[in-house]
């Protein structure tokens, strides 16, 4: 079990509030992934629930139980950290012992443990080498085995994956997700990247200045931003966003449309602009408009490929079912 | 051309660094020389390096007169165990100040230091006055307790910077992973910090050893270590050098040992950080 609530929580450090007071619950078994610029007081909130920062107000419960004053080694949950944070003078079998041990696990037990989990992890090979003889997601792996092992109420995740070159990203992602499938037990994994909340989520909590902007599934949040910032966060390329006249005649002071929700034509639509810079994925084409009238650029994506250069007159046309309307407080109009 | 200016400069780097290193240790060598002399060679005008009758006579004399093995033990117990004391001490208090710093560790560090500028002399008759009603005087334990609060500063200055080398991280995770405060410090920070607690112990224990002024003014005879060895040999019966020059060789010959065969350990922890 291990749902997780937090009442009212905030945190601030000296005169700076970092998080003013919020409400939410994790739900037994979620993942639950908290996204964010950078400074959005997301890392903090992770630490918070893991009790390696005090809160300044307010209560978490895991399980029901009150843990606000719970020291970090009593809540039962486990962390994985950016930096793998293992230890370097331990052999990968002793890392990933060490919270067995710290738990008086019997030494059977403890064996048949690391035994499944390096299985499980492609690490029975390694056992006996220290970090320092580990590539990044060699350690990343250790780390992960090392917080499976306890058997925890949750797991935390810390920016798991940023140290990690691109490729090897996708496959540990990928392997995070089929652990959650497998285990089934609640994750909540705190990044910067969109794609990774989006990919990995059952629900994102999107923070900006430590205030939730939105809690909901990844294509809630895609479909219905509930302001503009989750819009032009969520989603890559981002939303376009246009202001002004265009917005008013729809009645709204911002409207948003999505690069992938905009009709392409070179001879006649609702909006007219010259191609800038035109990137061929094959699978798909961004296309960066100038010159609309509307905003600096608008991205549109098209499905496969389209022959543009630079220069060319292009007319988009919104798909007006697919446009988002946003008052002036940027909040969203339905 | 510039090959060979940086031949030249090496050259005389080498020889530079050769030079101080032997005017440094001259003294030690001569010291070593003479104890090999025999009394009027020692003081022989003008002096004689190496042509000399080598004798070991100083060495046979200073053995019989003396209870070397007494003195060596009392040395080793005083420099040992203050050492250690210090190091228990040490290691609780730059965990907190390296981990968990509040506005004033820098002021306390600083203070703690600051103790090290005052003269030993300024408080030896204090010290002294509680020793005496401690009935400490001339005790190995007392003396221990002094070394220990003495080479405290350094002791915590050393471990507190190999200390903020280690990511805290690590240590978080320890946490995490259910140690308590007493295992994260033995399991995680102790171990990974061995080569710094390693280079503490052996400069602080070769502190200790050659520290002279507590250990002269708060001994006499059950505790003294081996500078109040070499004291011996001083003033009281006219100036024996050759002698004297004995007992002092024997007195550093362990710590020189003990020096040579850990230089490399020395070297990196006392430059430990320097670089980054």
């Amino acid at each position: 079990m291990g749902q997780i609530q937090l009442n009212q929580v905030s945190k601030s450090f000296g005169n700076v509030q970092v998080i003013p007071p919020l409400d939410l619950t994790i739900e037994d078994g979620e993942f639950c992934v908290f996204v964010g610029p950078s400074g959005c007081g997301k890392s903090t909130l992770l630490r918070l629930i893991a009790g390696l920062e005090d809160v300044t107000s307010g209560h978490i419960a895991i399980d029901g139980q009150d843990s606000t004053d719970t020291p970090p080694a009593k809540r039962g949950l486990a962390m994985v950290f950016q930096s793998y944070a293992l230890y370097p003078h331990m052999s990968v079998r002793k890392n990933i012992a060490f919270p067995m041990r710290m738990a008086n696990i019997d030494e059977t037990e403890q064996n048949r443990r690391i035994e499944a989990a390096a299985k499980a992890l492609n690490l029975t090979d390694y056992l006996d080498r220290r970090p320092g003889q580990l590539s990044g997601g060699q350690r990343q792996r250790v780390a992960i085995g090392r917080a499976i092992v306890r058997e925890p109420a949750a797991f935390l995740f810390d920016e798991p994956l940023s140290n990690l070159d691109a490729a090897l990203r996708v496959g540990m992602r990928l392997e995070i997700s089929e652990l959650h499938e497998r285990l089934q037990t609640t994750m909540i994994y705190v990044t910067h990247d969109q794609v990774e909340a989006m990919t990995m989520a059952d629900k994102i909590v999107v923070l900006r200045a430590g205030f939730i902007e939105q809690v909901g599934s990844p294509l809630e949040l895609y479909h219905k931003p509930q302001n503009v910032f989750v819009a032009g966060f969520i989603g890559s390329p981002k939303m376009n966003l246009i202001e002004g006249e265009e917005a008013q005649k729809l009645g709204a002071h911002t409207i948003g449309i999505r690069p992938e929700h905009t009709d392409v034509s070179m001879t006649e639509g609702t909006w007219k602009g010259r191609v800038g810079v035109a990137e061929h994925l094959g699978s798909d084409t961004f296309i960066h408009v100038h010159d609309t009238g509307l905003a600096d650029m608008i991205t549109v994506r098209i499905t496969g490929d389209i022959s543009v250069r630079h220069g060319d007159t292009i007319y988009l046309s919104p798909q007006l079912d697919q446009l988002h309307k946003f008052d002036a407080q940027g909040l969203r109009i339905e | 051309m510039a090959r060979a200016v940086t031949q030249q400069r090496k050259i005389i780097n080498t020889a530079a660094a050769w030079g101080v290193g032997l005017l440094i240790f001259f003294p030690i060598l001569w010291t070593i020389l003479t104890s090999f002399k025999t009394e009027a060679q020692a003081i022989s005008d003008p002096p004689v390096f190496l042509a000399f009758d080598w004798t070991l006579e100083n060495y046979s004399v200073v053995m019989e007169r003396s209870d070397y093995m007494r003195f060596l033990w009392n040395s080793v117990i005083i420099a040992g165990g203050s050492t250690l004391l210090g190091i228990i001490v040490a290691v609780p208090a730059a965990w907190s100040m390296a981990f968990v710093p509040s506005k004033r560790t820098k002021d306390i560090l600083l203070w703690m230091l600051s103790t090290k500028m005052l003269p030993a002399v300024g408080v030896l008759y204090p010290i002294y006055l509680l020793f005496i009603n401690l009935g400490l005087l001339d005790t190995r334990t007392g003396l221990v307790i002094v070394l220990m609060l003495m080479n405290l500063p350094i002791i915590v200055w050393m471990l507190y910077t190999y200390f903020k080398e280690i990511p805290g991280e690590i240590l978080e995770a320890a946490r995490m992973d259910g140690a308590a405060l007493k295992e994260e410090i033995l399991y995680v920070l102790t171990p990974m910090a061995v080569p710094g607690i390693a280079s503490t112990v052996l400069l602080n224990f070769i502190l200790a050893w050659n520290e002279a002024f507590w250990t002269l003014n708060l001994t006499a005879a059950k505790a003294a270590p081996l500078t109040a060895f070499i004291a011996s040999y001083s003033s009281p019966e006219g100036l024996f050098y050759a002698k004297l020059s004995a007992a002092s060789t024997m007195a550093i010959a362990p710590i020189l040992i003990l020096g040579w065969f850990s230089q490399k350990q020395l070297v990196s922890g006392l430059t430990f950080g320097a670089v980054k």
